[in-house]
């Protein structure tokens, strides 16, 4: 039964770092109801740049600061190339730049530091600790707790503040939005920048889990799931889904597995996934769609 | 506007073809219809008109099978239910025009009214796929008829446009083409002419007419605009707050106290 | 315009439907005809054929099949891959496990058995539009590489998992050189093609575009969703299908799931958005772009920096470019390359005049 425990706790914990890379997804949609595919690509910059820097022998402190200036900048680059030549498109359409510009910033981080995998020490203890003989690693509890943090302070940002307010009007209409003198341009920086912001604590914390390579864009493959779970449009739903999954599908590796030759890791948040959409179409915690004809 | 003589008395109208009874619609906490019924004779143009949210489209759309309703029930030809499956109202030989215009932007105009036809069309996708026999001929079939609707319509000119580059006054006509193409015994329009100038509104007030006196097709119409209203319609049902407070002939609505409160204000 | 488009009457509507209508571009199609089929054999040498017209043609097919699926009925899917592998396998093992199936044979049941597998990943599509959609298309992506990875009936239980498909032959004649591997192919896509082109043309291409555009709408005028919907699956996989076993067997010569991942699915995706959604021609133009812009970048690369370009510098440069392709063409011509030409007939036809 412990085993068990430990399976569960660790797929939990998995799922709340799946979150955090949801989280990122989710707020791009509700600002803008786009669906990011560089989300990624973003996590996988802010983190190579970062390791690349501490490399070269910055400290620790000045690292991050160059890459939150980084991330500002590129919600700019994103803002001004990418989004504005295409204000009023068809979602889907940005949908599929989010497509092509995860491939150029995968490229370009590549380009710039080379695609070599790197190890990234943030200092966090990785010993494993015992409660009630379930063992639990300490990482991953540090991990929760951050996106405990993130989640907070973000809900109260988007559900309290003006700002949050103008990010929903815009996500619901983008001219309504515009008409009413809310500045698209700079709520688009605005939420980039937040995305960014997740992106590097995403970025980071699987960097130091895993190490920092390639492997951390397929990280967004993950996250779909836990968005579809949860519901697009809520930050809720990102943590309720990432634990879901997570669980689920280190519960379904490990006891369903060996049945069938294993592996199973990759398609079962997506299976899970197909079957919630066709109950609940709009996720958990989504916002129902009512199409006026 | 130019006299349009119907000379209602003279018509003959047959049995209800159609009938919607204590219909109930509501969204959520929002109540869109209540408890409304009415009928529709054979041959004849019956207008609903009602302020904006009265309940209208809505209406024509229960009765399309787009929205569901709570309560009631509505009858066409004999056939009753509760609740209407859209395509099958399209078999039943019901079509329709929406307010906001449901072209496809993306075809042609030939190519939007062809889909009207989509009904008449019986060859598979193989027969499609190799263009022999049964497919060649139908599709020769029916971009005849479609080609009778377009010169009715007087579209000619722009059979080859994609739809969605067209001014709006001649997508309506197109989309009434598409409905026409259905050889449908029901038409519901909703909004036919909105956005139009005193002259699209005679043409379109004269398509309609049209339609109705030379090919038997029974018309059920939103419009706003009261003198078209008036003029072309053997009946009206006014509703209002999604309930229905008069129903009757125009003279009959014109001089309705409820009606006159409710939406047309002082009468001449 | 190159040539004068006017003063040719139709006088009836058969001839108005004509997929040529144009007396002009009937003849550049019949050249076009002429040089695929007799010129281009006897002068292209074996790495051309190989490496560039083969993959070209089959990619063509590939695109071709998600075209019909997300450019003309509007559901967009990103597991195109997947159902090419489907395509893929289903025929090695027909081949191999029917005795005296001809090879043709092989590649249809390949074909229907990837439409009935898109046919099945397709039914959410009744309930899920959008990026939903396109996110439970990542599901067929996924399970599919996980089964061609573990369902060693599929691969013959071979270790490598990887494994060679049998020598092609068509009544009793060998289809092992690379002229005969292109024309197999050629004359496959070629008839595939016509097919789509008139189907689409046709009451199912309009159904499909309807549903595309203005679903409601479509099911208010009796086009029936479900049908259309799993028609649009079918039809597409089984083209994808079909594209999936001539990679195999005319192109790699070896049936692997890596070929059939998701990078493979993006880039079937790139080719139509970069060719033109909603266009026969579009698919193969954006299957030219593809298979063509590594070759054209690895050499442009040679020629100015030397010996500084490394496989991995290319590789990187590749996806920069590809990803700043895709942005470009979404923003400037969103309906691709096929879109442009049109345009830039319509002000050909002008010139000099400006409108």
């Amino acid at each position: 039964m412990t085993f068990f425990f430990e399976v569960l706790i660790a797929g939990l914990l998995t799922g709340v770092m799946y979150s955090l890379v949801a989280l990122g997804l989710v707020l791009i949609f509700k600002a803008s109801g786009i669906l990011n595919m560089s989300q990624g690509a973003m996590a996988l910059f802010a983190a190579l740049t970062f390791v690349s820097l501490l490399e070269m022998g910055l400290n620790y402190w000045l690292a991050l600061v160059i890459i939150l200036v980084m991330m500002v900048a590129h919600a700019f680059i994103v803002e001004r190339v990418v989004l504005r030549p295409l204000v009023n498109q068809p979602l889907i359409t940005l949908f599929m730049v989010t497509i092509g510009w995860a491939y150029f910033l995968e490229g370009f981080a590549q380009f710039l530091w080379g695609t070599v995998a790197h190890n990234l020490e943030l200092g966090i203890p990785d010993d494993a600790f015992f409660v009630m003989d379930v063992m639990i690693s300490q990482f991953d509890i540090v991990a929760a707790v951050v996106a405990a943090v993130l989640v907070t302070v973000l809900a109260v940002f988007f559900n309290k503040t003006r700002v949050g307010l103008a990010l929903r009007a815009v996500a619901d209409d983008h001219q309504g939005a515009m008409s009413v003198g809310i500045p698209l341009r700079h709520v688009w920086v605005a939420v980039w920048i937040v995305a960014g912001i997740v992106a590097i604590v995403a970025g980071l914390m699987w960097g130091a889990r895993i190490g920092i390579s390639f492997a951390l864009i397929t990280l967004i493959l993950k996250a779909f799931p836990v968005i579809i779970l949860g519901g697009f449009t809520s930050i809720t739903g990102a943590v309720v889904g990432g634990l879901i999954i997570g669980a689920s599908e280190k519960v379904a590796e490990v006891y369903l597995g060996p049945f069938v030759g294993g592996g199973i890791e990759n398609f079962f948040p997506y299976l899970l996934a197909l079957i919630f959409l066709l109950i609940l179409p709009n996720g958990l915690f989504g916002d129902v769609h009512i199409d006026r004809v | 506007m130019s006299e349009i003589n119907t000379s209602g008395d003279k018509r003959q109208f047959g049995e209800a073809i159609l009938k919607v009874e204590n219909i109930s619609l509501s969204f959520g906490g929002v109540q869109a219809i209540s408890d409304v019924g009415f009928e529709v004779r054979k041959n004849e143009i019956l207008a609903i008109i009602g302020p904006n949210g009265a309940g209208k489209s809505s209406m024509l759309n229960v009765i399309n099978g787009v929205y569901h309703p709570q309560v009631g029930q509505v009858t066409f030809q004999g056939e009753t239910r509760h609740q209407m499956k859209t395509h099958h109202t399209a078999e039943m030989g019901i079509a329709r025009t929406f307010q906001n215009i449901a072209l496809f932007p993306g075809m042609t105009v030939i190519d939007n009214i062809m889909t009207g036809r989509n009904l008449k069309m019986k060859a598979n996708f193989l027969e499609q796929a190799f263009y022999l026999g049964r497919s060649k001929r139908e599709e020769i079939e029916n971009r005849e008829k479609v080609e009778e609707i377009i010169d009715f319509l007087r579209i000619q000119p722009i059979r080859k446009t994609p739809v969605g580059r067209l001014p709006y006054g001649m997508q309506k006509r197109v989309e009434l083409g598409r409905a026409l193409a259905a050889e449908p015994i029901l038409m519901l329009l909703d909004e036919p002419m909105s956005g139009m100038n005193v002259e699209e509104k005679e043409d379109m007030c004269r398509f309609i007419l049209d339609v109705n006196e030379d090919l038997g097709i029974t018309i059920v119409l939103i419009e706003h605009d009261m003198g078209v209203v008036m003029d072309i319609s053997d009946r009206i049902v006014v509703l209002n707050y999604g309930e229905k407070i008069a129903s009757g002939t125009p003279k009959e609505v014109a001089g309705n106290q409820k009606v006159i409160e409710a939406y047309l204000g002082v009468t001449k | 315009m190159f040539y004068r488009e006017t003063g040719q009457f139709k006088t009836n509507y058969v001839a108005d439907r004509a997929i040529f209508p144009i007396r002009q571009d009937r003849w550049a199609i019949f050249t076009l005809a002429v040089f695929a089929f007799l010129i281009v054999p006897l002068v292209a040498n074996d790495y051309w054929i190989g490496a560039i017209l083969i993959p070209f043609l089959v990619f063509a097919l590939a695109a071709l099949g998600l075209n019909i699926l997300t450019g003309y009925a509007g559901q967009l899917s990103l597991g195109a891959a997947a159902f090419m592998g489907v395509g893929a396998y289903a025929s090695y093992n027909a081949l191999i496990r029917i005795p005296g199936l001809p090879l043709l044979g092989a590649f249809i049941i390949g074909g229907i058995v990837a439409a009935v597998v898109g046919m099945f990943f397709g039914l959410p599509s009744l309930r899920i539009k959008g990026f939903y959609l396109a996110v439970t298309t990542l599901a067929a992506q996924f399970i599919s590489e996980w089964v061609f990875t573990h369902w060693g009936w599929l691969y013959n239980y071979d270790s490598s998992g990887s494994i060679s498909t049998p020598d092609m032959v068509i009544l009793g004649f060998g289809i092992d050189t690379s002229v005969r591997r292109y024309y197999l192919v050629l004359v496959i896509v070629a008839v595939l093609a016509l097919a789509a082109k008139n189907m689409m043309r046709n009451k199912i291409g309009r159904d499909f575009m309807a549903v595309r555009d203005m679903d409601v709408a479509a099911e208010v005028i009796g086009i029936p969703m479900l049908k259309t919907k799993m028609l649009a699956f079918a039809i597409s996989s089984f083209y994808l299908g079909v594209a999936g076993a001539l990679f195999a067997f005319a192109y790699l010569r070896n049936v692997e799931a890596v070929s059939f991942d998701l990078n493979r699915s993006l880039a079937i995706l790139f080719m139509i958005i970069i060719g033109g959604v909603g266009s026969i021609l579009g698919s193969f133009i954006g299957a030219a772009f593809i298979v063509l812009l590594p070759i054209f970048m690895n050499l442009a690369g040679h020629a100015v920096f030397g010996d500084l370009v490394t496989q991995e510098t290319l590789g990187v440069t590749e996806l920069m470019v590809f990803g700043g392709l895709i942005i470009f063409f979404l923003i400037v011509e969103p309906h691709g390359i096929a879109r442009l030409w049109q345009i830039t007939k319509e002000k050909l036809r002008m010139w000099p005049f400006p409108h």
